[in-house]
């Protein structure tokens, strides 16, 4: 058994031959990308570590510090590169956190997302008929629906009946939880399309012929010849996620100011832009917007190079 | 002795209009459901007996691959039986049809579509066995597919590779092992070879009796190609529309058809003897599965055809060994 051990290209080598990866390396765009959606995972896994402050910790932020200009600006402290916000908290300790719990939300939502999306899409598409019809209905129902208006009615309601205080401890769960819920048709719609054109092939007949049973054929033979499709939509999910977050902290659903996200921080400095704090509202937003722009860019490359139909010159 | 399979009075329909929305239609003032069907099996008997060859002819569109879905349970009959060993299998639960599915496997046409992309040729065939066979170790496991891989011509070192690193024909040869490696008595193989290339075509016909020879097998065979008949077949039944015209053994098939369409079909075979073929030209167009001709499918186009044609839907009889579903020949009329 080790000659055919042997004989097979280790998967990293298989990498660097794929049509994958030489497009990667061609395309700058998709590269610069890459790299700054890598350091803001980077940043944001070790926020803690690099964060000259603690955002949480309230010991650590004087009333006396705040609004205080970035540096570069007349009145600029040396401790606040970017200024303080109007608790006097760093506003570069206090992104860096935020991107975290933006990035978190982005990504746990899209998981869930996913999860829903995936299961409903591939029973829809592969048990066809009557399954198709409720499901497919159902998501209809559900897109019909904006995301914003389900999220603002929800996280309105949560607050009115359980009130604020619970509310700041579960917001973080709450928000991943209704911008999950509020999406999935987006991915059941597309891995329904992808899973009718999969069941049509011979290998879906081959395996029913074997005996398998539904689920193993669904999970283990369509799902993984669906998967390009499901690479690009989380891509430019996780940067809607996002933007749908920071949108419900800025009219003050979202995340509390004790724990701000990049939303919230946009929205708290909001209030400070007119009397000359702009660096409150504008430098999250800059981080947001670049997250974002990353992503979608992304996506948009990820979307050329798995769809052979589509060569770019 | 019952057959190995049985094929009895099986009907299937398509129908044409899918939701319910699609079957609303508006006319003379008032909505009503409109219910078309594609009629793709008309009443279709035949028996499979063990160890033969039994191949299935006819035009395109006439409903050979839905007889071979339906046998393998992959469609399920409007209406008649599949049976196998005299035990009828088409209203089986998936568990319940469990032993049958060892018993029985599946040779599909396209080889490009019938191994999934994503899964290496040793995962392929290892997944059926593990699945019918879960006492087996993994050396067990691991040593049965070499031998089958082995047996169909494909080295067992080349199992890390992925389906599209093989040609066609290796491709066909990898789904020939999937079919025979969970030890089945039955195939049914659906135009196995028509996606290949012609020299390979030699060589996957001659892998399967090969196969047939070693392993007892008995062939539901599927195709278009007469040449391959001739070659390969023990019996051979011949479809028109949905309907059986003639079943009979190959060589007296070819040497003495005896249904108007069976004598137009082999006629059309190209032969390198003929300076002006004199094939039987048909009139006319094969009728729409939707809405089927009265009587014989056949009356419309047939140059015997009478009054009693376009009425009574002859059925299959034996007439000189050779069952055939024709009234003309029934009243002796073909001279």
């Amino acid at each position: 058994m080790h000659s055919i051990e042997a004989t097979s290209p280790s998967v990293w080598k298989r990498f660097k031959d794929s049509h994958f990866w030489h497009s990667f390396k061609k395309d700058k765009v998709a590269i610069v990308s890459f790299v700054i959606f890598m350091s803001y995972i980077l940043i944001s896994l070790c926020a803690p570590l690099i964060a000259p402050f603690d955002p949480y910790d309230m010991t650590q932020f004087d009333i006396m510090d705040s609004e205080i200009p970035p540096t570069w600006q007349e009145n600029g402290d040396e401790r606040f590169v970017f200024g303080t916000d109007s608790q006097g908290r760093d506003m570069w300790s206090t992104i860096l956190y935020g991107t975290r719990i933006s990035l978190t939300i982005g990504i746990c939502a899209v998981l869930l997302q996913a999860f829903l999306g995936i299961i409903i899409g591939l029973a829809a598409g592969y048990f066809g008929g009557r399954v198709d019809s409720l499901l497919m209905r159902i998501a209809d129902v559900q897109l019909s629906f904006s995301t914003l208006m389900v999220a603002i009615i929800v996280l309105a309601v949560f607050q009115a009946a359980f009130g604020a205080e619970l509310y700041q401890d579960l917001a973080l769960i709450m928000l991943v939880v209704v911008i999950g819920i509020a999406e999935w048709p987006q991915y059941a719609r597309t891995i329904r399309a992808s899973v009718l054109a999969e069941r049509k092939k011979e290998y879906v007949d081959a395996a029913r012929v074997m005996g398998l049973k539904s689920g193993r054929i669904m999970f283990r033979h369509i799902l993984p010849n669906t998967l390009s499709p499901i690479l690009v939509i989380s891509t430019v999910q996780i940067a809607n996620a996002i933007i749908s977050e920071a949108s419900l902290s800025f009219l003050g659903l979202g995340m509390p100011p004790s724990q701000p996200s990049l939303g919230s921080l946009i929205s708290s400095g909001f209030a400070f832009i007119f009397s000359g704090s702009w660096w409150i509202t504008i430098i999250p937003g800059i981080a947001l917007v670049v997250l974002v722009l990353v992503m979608n860019l992304l996506g948009d490359w990820l979307r050329d190079v798995l769809n052979p139909k589509l060569y770019k010159g | 002795m019952t057959s190995l399979v049985s094929i009895k009075n099986l009907y299937k329909k398509f129908p044409i209009h899918g939701d319910l929305l699609d079957q609303v239609s508006f006319s003379g003032g008032k909505f009503h459901l409109k219910h078309e069907y594609v009629h793709a099996i008309n009443g279709v008997n035949l028996n499979v007996e063990r160890g033969e060859a039994l191949c299935v002819v006819g035009e395109s569109g006439c409903g050979k691959s839905t007889v071979a879905r339906t046998v393998m349970g992959l469609l399920s009959p409007s209406d008649g039986e599949i049976q196998y060993e005299g035990k009828r299998i088409d209203n089986l639960s998936s568990s319940a049809m469990m032993p049958y599915r060892r018993k029985m496997q599946m040779i599909f046409q396209n080889p490009y579509a019938s191994l999934n992309p994503r899964m290496t040729i040793t995962q392929t065939l290892e997944e059926p066995v593990r699945w019918h066979q879960p006492k087996l170790n993994n050396a067990e496991v691991k040593e049965k597919v070499a031998e089958v891989m082995q047996s169909v011509g494909i080295d067992p070192s080349w199992g890390v590779r992925f389906p599209h690193e093989f040609s066609g024909g290796q491709r066909q040869r990898i789904s020939i092992a999937r079919a025979l490696i969970v030890d089945p008595e039955f195939i049914v193989a659906d135009e196995p070879i028509s996606a290949l290339d012609v020299s390979i075509q030699a060589q996957v016909l001659n892998l399967m009796m090969d196969a047939r020879e070693q392993r007892g097998l008995t062939y539901l065979f599927i195709t278009h190609d007469l040449s391959v008949v001739e070659h390969f077949g023990t019996r051979v039944a011949v479809m028109y529309l949905g309907a059986l015209c003639e079943v009979a053994p190959t060589r007296k098939l070819f040497a003495a058809p005896k249904h108007p369409y069976t004598q137009a079909l082999l006629s059309a075979i190209p032969r390198l003897e003929d300076e002006k073929p004199d094939f039987i030209r048909l009139k006319g167009e094969v009728p729409t599965p939707v809405n089927l001709p009265s009587g014989c499918v056949f009356h419309g186009r047939c140059p015997h055809a009478n009054e009693r044609c376009k009425k009574e839907i002859p059925k299959l009889m034996d007439v000189d060994g050779t069952m055939v579903a024709c009234h003309a020949v029934e009243e002796n009329r073909l001279g």
